[in-house]
């Protein structure tokens, strides 16, 4: 008789597969400063904040069950942390990215003693109100432009190839980045943790899982997320309003990436933010209408495919290419 | 000094708006939880509704109103019924995403419709009638026939969830879905029923906000906003507590614009958010 008669399996050949895959393709996209349109690389830079956005309502929503349609309140930080350093402090814009993403964590710890006092949908609204009086405020501080915004102009000398190609590379180093930290998360004992949360708050917390750390980490992950998109997208995009940085288009739109992606999966915003590029390349000229689809769409997937595209397809095949759960396989006693 | 007064005066006959607005947010959720992010929207709709109605009938605002309420009754009745009922769960995300959703098929609707600009429906000599109360305060005849509606709006909510065998289903349904089902209740139809009748306030609102001022399609998020924070503000599952919420935030944004036209809004907010952190229960939650 072995010492152990079970063995707990955290993969598979198609994870393993998965994982192979996505590591030569980063390398190879690594290389599209090269050969790539600086078109091809704007719009790869514009989907990349949408995922990784997406991916951080994901966290929140999916995994941690808190429904925010206030997270564009960190994109808006990270943008303006990343202007006001570049054009007032002298940093260098590349390099005042992550700390973007650090003050838009900073101020999410303050924030959540509010917002935490809200449950579901209220909660929901609430972190919208947030969002509203963090705009409003930007738009009176005429430092930063106001209401009709400010451009980067930190990016003044460097050459375009230069800012071009950093960009891009910064984008696709964060996509991966994120991926692998929300994948790493929800393997440890802390995404174990806060699994449990999301289906039984009372019975995680007899169990021993502190409910409300759990929560505030989650939540200042998300907002580190969020002010990494926010501080990317104006470095690409080289201007900044309020009524821009912190709309609720953002939130909007990653709901439905997330949802027809499929929620509470880490393959989900991924396949999401594919549809939602092609739905946007092929009808975006359609505007109104355009818009009134994906609300529909949305609504339509909610209530009668509410695990979404990757959900239907792992749930018929079994697969799962970034696998969190744990498998017990019983081995027989000789 | 009394250049203040008027600005309260103002405040609390804006804030009495505000407060119709949260009327059919407060009872949808006091009656099944549920947080109906389209609300906002919902009210412009009906304002453009309302004017629509009134230029092809050739109607007042009240006949166009009269028209108007049925319509948003069996809508209200319809939704809840097809869509909303299979999306209450313990989750609120189903129910926030389709609501949400609806939000914005909404607000580009009515843009594709009616194009962006702002529009108001037309009450003829009623627009400019006032009343001087004191010397240096003078309110309009409008404002106060929609203090009027919101007061009498709390005072009918009020009664129908204390004395009506309608308002007992609500509370009972509220209370315990389970429970209520069990004693011969159908929640499906309470739900739809308490949609239908917010739907009727939703019209009201749409209405007079159409009357005082203007509508335009992207108007709903704030009026949504307004509407919650008047919610939170007055303390959940009290109808008096939603009133004094919204005069509350109308007399905060009167003082902000006052003070300075670009942080009136945000002063409301502000308030909202102090009275979360202090009062988080509100200022009046329902007492048992």
């Amino acid at each position: 008789m072995s010492a152990r008669a079970f063995s707990v399996l955290r993969g598979s050949a198609a994870s393993r597969t998965a994982g192979i895959v996505a590591l030569i393709a980063l390398a190879f996209l690594c290389t599209a400063p090269w050969w790539a349109e600086s078109g091809w690389m704007r719009e790869f830079n514009e989907m990349a904040c949408y995922l990784i956005f997406a991916m951080m309502w994901n966290l929140l929503a999916g995994y941690g069950g808190m429904v925010s349609i206030g997270q564009q309140a960190y994109l808006g930080l990270g943008g303006y942390t990343l202007v006001a350093l570049g054009n007032f402090a002298g940093m260098n814009p590349f390099l005042a990215v992550p700390v973007g993403a650090v003050a838009a964590m900073a101020a999410a710890y303050p924030i959540s003693r509010i917002a935490f006092r809200l449950q579901g949908g209220h909660f929901a609204i609430g972190t919208w109100v947030i969002a509203e009086v963090l705009r409003l405020t930007m738009a009176n501080i005429s430092a930063i432009g106001g209401g009709s915004g400010t451009s980067l102009i930190a990016l003044r000398g460097i050459e375009r190839a230069t800012r071009e190609s950093v960009t891009f590379w910064l984008c696709l180093a964060s996509v991966a980045a994120s991926v692998a930290l929300v994948h790493g998360f929800l393997r440890s004992r802390q995404g174990l943790a806060l699994l449990a949360i999301r289906d039984s708050e009372v019975a995680s917390e007899s169990q021993g899982v502190d409910v409300a750390q759990t929560k505030l980490w989650v939540y200042l992950v998300a907002a580190f997320g969020c002010g990494l998109a926010g501080a990317l997208y104006y470095l690409g995009n080289l201007r900044i309003s309020p009524d821009s940085a912190f709309s609720v288009n953002w939130t909007a739109f990653s709901i439905f990436i997330v949802m027809v992606g499929g929620i509470a999966t880490i393959e989900g915003p991924i396949i999401g933010v594919i549809v939602f590029y092609l739905l946007n390349r092929l009808f975006s000229d359609y505007g109104t209408w355009y818009l009134v689809g994906l609300g529909l769409l949305a609504i339509v997937v909610t209530t009668r495919f509410p695990k979404g595209l990757w959900g239907v397809v792992s749930g018929r095949f079994g697969l799962h290419l970034f696998p969190v759960q744990r498998r017990l396989t019983l081995r027989r006693r000789d | 000094m009394i250049g203040w007064l008027d600005t309260v005066v103002q405040g609390v006959l804006l804030g009495s708006l505000y407060a119709l607005f949260a009327m059919g947010l407060a009872l949808v959720f006091g009656v099944m939880r549920l947080t109906n992010v389209a609300h906002g929207d919902l009210v412009v709709l009906a304002g453009f509704a309302a004017i629509a109605l009134a230029a092809q009938l050739g109607l007042g605002p009240l006949g166009a109103f009269a028209c108007l309420a049925p319509l948003a009754a069996a809508a209200g009745y319809a939704l809840q019924r097809c869509v909303l009922n299979d999306t209450l769960r313990k989750d609120p995300l189903p129910s926030l995403v389709v609501t949400f959703g609806l939000s914005i098929v909404i607000q580009n609707g009515l843009q594709e419709v009616f194009s962006a600009d702002p529009r108001s429906l037309s009450s003829g000599a009623l627009a400019t009638a006032s009343v001087r109360l004191l010397e240096g305060v003078t309110v309009g005849v409008l404002p106060l026939a929609t203090f009027c509606a919101a007061l009498l709006a709390a005072i009918a909510l009020q009664a129908l969830f204390a004395r009506t065998a309608a308002g007992r289903a609500f509370r009972a349904t509220s209370d315990d879905r389970e429970i209520a089902e069990l004693m011969g209740l159908d929640a499906r139809v309470v739900y739809a029923s308490a949609t239908a009748l917010a739907f009727v306030l939703i019209a009201g609102a749409g209405v007079l906000q159409a009357m005082r001022t203007t509508v335009a399609p992207a108007d709903g998020p704030g009026l949504l906003i307004y509407a919650f924070e008047a919610v939170v503000i007055g303390g959940l599952g009290s109808f008096w507590g939603t009133f004094v919420g919204g005069i509350l935030l109308g007399v905060t944004q009167a003082i902000g614009f006052r003070l300075d036209p670009g942080w009136g809004i945000w002063l409301g907010h502000v308030v909202f958010l102090a009275v979360l952190l202090v009062r988080p229960q509100g200022l009046f939650p329902r007492m048992r």
